[in-house]
């Protein structure tokens, strides 16, 4: 047997560290996944995180149980209309009044039920991946999320701020675990990072935490999915990943830049990595006073932030 | 005036084994230019009187369908101007306020003031007692009240769009402390809350006279399990509504108070000083969440299993044959109830705030007795002589909609995929999948297959042809683009979107489907003008049907019947009509033919 597919080498695929967990995901996703490794995406990202990329396999298991179990269903009931339909000219007699077939019915209730306890098998290996919390993380951010925007404070003071057309930049290192403590200055917002597979509601009074790992180099758009109001539609922001010595670097000239300039606004060093990635707009920030604006990024902060 | 129990029954036989001669149909077929039922002496007001006062059942049922169908249409006219919104990425025909004030009430519409009162108030108050032969609902003037106060529920809310501020623009769900008084301020929110009291005790109502009349009205030999899946549906329903909705209630008082008696119940005001740490005092906005789920997954059923009595009452029907496995249908809607009130967690997997095994698994275990009941009206069908009048094409097309939608809810019980999908365009295409599914697919099956014993009209069968497949068209080029843009990372309740993602091409294919559904809806309205200019009588029983509403004249009597057939299995016009096609209760017996049917005894 194979184990689960890995869709690009570079990538730790989940199932290869650990045999059992490689166990439960085959059960889920039955025979189908013994024949080949390389699954179609199923319109979903492939994760640009670790965390993200279990999802993703969780994802196409749970997508192919459902094309089986869904695909079986859709071809009884396409198969009782067609073939029992009335025909013209055909018989008139009555149909045998069957009510009960306690075999049938015992069958289909049953199978379902194993079928749910492989699902929650795998649903609960990955599930523990990706809310796993580590102790001691690379990074710490604590992001606050206002209406209508972001706040990204790093564990050395340093402060990304931006809010709707000014959307912020969080810089990250590449490989290593960040780890994000989420809050809310007012109403409920969403953390959401399409390419990460995740988001995280960020509650006012109520902190919570998670990691991730990002796989590359590279920006990857995020925005805000719960509905927080008036601006609910312009809240974005980037996540920027770039090496950990380049992010080492960045986080301590920023943050020279920030206490050497106490009362300047949205202003932050030359960009330090633009020339690895040449399609990526500069991040930006607002430090201190969100209300102002209009410097620092302007424009396209909202697309075209694939890192691929 | 309901002191009156059933009528008179005609004595039941007491060997049952060969019913002896077939009885003529119980009722001759009516006239069609006179749409009064039967020639009974009238009761009370006639006219516009009739409509105010009335505490029949058929009346206030009637008033419930029209009143609701008009909010379907209105709420529908909501949707068509969002969708027009979402053609362009930056488009100007709305603003954001608008945008939002006009989602939360297209939702709450559709969900509050649609979907649950035309089930449960429309279709169960006409149906219900027609379905176990008694002569009204338990509590007509009860009855009476729940109409009129979700009415004025309805008229409360759409209120808002005509006050200083606009209509509220938090979304159905209402999520604290977006709700509150310093973020969502003027009354357009207080208006939407007290609409939602109101209508809250008009279901609340409606859930104790249900079951009242379920449990208590039952004509002689109806036993429970003798009882239509349909109506067994409704008493699981009017259970639900009995847990759900009082904990809406009490939610919507409070967040009142919290606006403007200054209480702090889901204020989180001051949380922040202390460390980070939320201090003692602080209120919790997840506590709506929590309170506002225990309703609102609840109430997913309460908008779904009406709708799957229709589709347990129709596909026999059109099947010619009786439901396959009544007895697990009734166990695996009472199943589906009680997980339902188990799972309103899996709508805050991403609070982060809650035990994630639990609700996930919970929410997967629904998956069973769904299940159970797709494929009990797969074997319905199976061996069945199909034919496809318009409320069974509506039934099949609510089983491909709903499959799909439950498919998709599985991915969504497990919250890794939850993670990634919560709040997009994904979640959006599922729940209107399923929504759709239930409420305006298998909801509008049963306007099509009870209009004729409402009114003794028929609707035409050519233009409801013409609804169902410009609707079942639209429904899959709405929703499915709408999975995909979910995948891509587009949030839901977004008046403009970024123009460089590709989305804009999946929206407008999105939006095209949407105006297929709206012309499918048209034609609904011409086939109610047509039917009501040149009526084809309907008779008493059109389609063969198998249940009691069929036994009694279209429309009904004051007091629904002069006389009953006799009821000894859970499909007594059916036995009545075709007493040599009784129901052979085991597969085994299959093959001995209807020959040596037996009436299932099981009192």
């Amino acid at each position: 047997m194979t184990g689960p597919p890995s869709d690009t080498p570079e990538s730790p695929a989940p199932g290869r560290k650990n045999p059992r967990r490689r166990a439960a995901v085959a059960v889920a996703l039955g025979a189908l996944l013994l024949t080949g490794c390389q699954l179609p995406t199923f319109g979903a990202y492939k994760g640009a995180t670790t965390q993200a990329r279990s999802t993703f396999h969780l994802w196409q298991g749970f997508f192919i149980t459902g094309l089986i179990v869904g695909g079986f269903t859709l071809l009884l009931i396409t198969w009782a209309i067609f073939r029992y339909r009335r025909r013209k000219g055909g018989s008139d007699e009555m149909p045998v009044q069957t009510q009960y077939h306690t075999l049938t019915e015992i069958t289909y209730t049953v199978l379902p039920i194993l079928i749910v306890f492989g699902l929650f098998a795998a649903t609960v290996l990955v599930e523990n991946k990706v809310t796993a919390v580590e102790p001691n993380p690379y990074t710490k951010i604590h992001v606050y999320a206002f209406q209508w925007g972001w706040e990204f404070e790093y564990s050395n003071g340093v402060k990304i701020i931006g809010q709707t057309t000014d959307a912020p930049t969080m810089v990250v290192p590449t490989g290593e675990t960040v780890q994000i403590r989420l809050d809310s200055y007012d109403v409920l917002h969403g953390f959401y990072v399409p390419e990460f597979n995740f988001s995280r509601y960020a509650s006012p009074g109520y902190s919570t935490y998670f990691d991730f790992n990002v796989l590359h180099d590279g920006v990857y758009r995020g925005q805000c999915t719960q509905l927080c109001g008036l601006y609910h539609s312009l809240m974005f922001f980037n996540v920027r990943s770039v090496s950990p010595s380049a992010y080492t670097t960045w986080l301590r000239v920023t943050d020279a830049y920030q206490r050497s300039h106490p009362s300047s606004i949205g202003q932050l060093p030359a960009d330090l990595h633009a020339n690895q990635n040449g399609s990526v707009p500069s991040y930006s920030g607002n430090t201190g006073n969100s209300g102002n604006s209009g410097s620092g990024n302007t424009g396209n902060s909202g697309g075209a932030l694939y890192g691929d | 005036m309901t002191d009156v129990i059933a009528p008179p029954v005609e004595a039941p036989p007491v060997e049952t084994h060969e019913p002896t001669e077939p009885h003529p149909p119980p009722q001759v077929p009516g006239d069609g230019h006179e749409p009064h039922g039967g020639g009974h002496e009238d009761h009370g007001p006639t006219g516009i009187l009739k409509w105010l006062t009335s505490t029949d059942h058929k009346v206030i049922g009637l008033s419930y369908m029209i009143t609701s169908i008009v909010i379907f249409y209105i709420s529908g006219i909501m949707a068509m101007i969002m969708r027009l919104q979402l053609t362009s990425p930056h488009s100007s025909l709305l603003s954001f306020a608008q945008f939002n004030a006009l989602f939360t009430m297209h939702g709450s519409l559709m969900l509050y003031l649609f979907a649950g009162p035309f089930a449960f108030g429309g279709l169960a108050n006409f149906i219900v007692p027609l379905q176990i032969g008694a002569p009204d609902m338990a509590y007509p003037r009860l009855n009476a009240l729940s109409y009129w106060l979700y009415l004025s529920g309805s008229i409360t809310m759409l209120m808002g769009f005509f006050v200083a501020g606009g209509a509220a623009q938090f979304g159905w769900v209402a999520y604290a402390p977006l709700s509150s008084a310093t973020s969502s301020p003027g009354a357009g929110p207080d208006l939407f809350l007290m609409g939602i009291a109101l209508t809250g005790f008009s279901a609340i109502f409606t859930g104790v006279n249900l079951c009242g009349t379920i449990f208590y009205l039952r004509a002689p030999g109806m036993t429970m399990f003798r009882m239509p899946i349909f109506t067994w549906n409704m008493l699981v329903t009017a259970i639900l509504i009995l847990i759900a909705f009082p904990v809406l209630t009490a939610a919507v008082v409070m967040l009142f108070a919290d606006r403007h008696f200054g209480t702090h119940i889901y204020t989180a005001v001051g949380c922040h000083l202390v460390n980070g740490l939320p201090m003692r005092s602080c209120g919790s906005p997840l506590l709506w969440q929590n309170l506002f789920w225990f309703f609102g997954h609840p109430e997913v059923y309460i908008l779904a299993l009406p709708f799957f009595g229709i589709v347990t009452d129709v596909l026999p029907v059109f099947s010619r044959k009786p439901v396959f496995g009544y007895k697990g249908m009734v166990f695996a809607t009472m199943a589906i109830a009680a997980l339902s009130t188990g799972v309103w967690a899996h709508h805050m997997f991403t609070t982060g705030a809650v035990l994630l095994p639990f609700f996930s698994f919970l929410s997967l275990l629904i998956a069973v007795p769904t299940g159970i009941k797709f494929f009990n009206w797969i074997g319905t069908m199976w061996h069945g002589q199909l034919t496809f009048a318009t409320p069974m094409l509506f039934c099949l097309g609510f089983l491909f909609a709903f499959l799909m939608g439950g498919v998709t809810g599985i991915m969504l019980a497990s919250p890794p995929i939850d993670f990634a999908t919560h709040d997009t365009y994904f979640v959006v295409a599922h729940f209107h999948q399923v929504l759709f599914g239930t409420a305006v697919f298998a909801g509008f099956a049963g306007v099509y297959y009870w209009y004729p014993k409402m009114f003794g009209r028929m609707l035409r069968e050519s233009l409801g042809k013409w609804h169902f497949w410009l609707m079942f068209i639209g429904f899959w080029v709405t929703f499915m683009p709408q999975y995909v843009l979910g995948l891509l990372g587009m949030p839901r309740r977004v008046a403009s979107y970024p123009s460089n993602l590709g989305w804009q091409s999946y929206n407008i294919v999105s939006t095209v489907g949407a105006f297929l559904i709206a012309a499918g809806f048209a034609f609904l309205l011409v086939n109610f003008v047509v039917s009501w200019r040149n009526p084809i009588p309907a008779g008493d029983n059109p389609w063969d049907g198998h249940t009691l509403e069929w036994a009694t004249t279209s429309p009904p009597p004051h007091h629904n019947f002069t006389h009953l057939p006799p009821i000894r299995s859970e499909r007594p016009t059916w036995d009545y009509n075709h007493p040599d096609a009784l129901t052979v209760p085991h597969g085994k017996d299959a093959h001995n033919g209807h020959a040596n049917g037996k009436v299932k005894e099981t009192v």
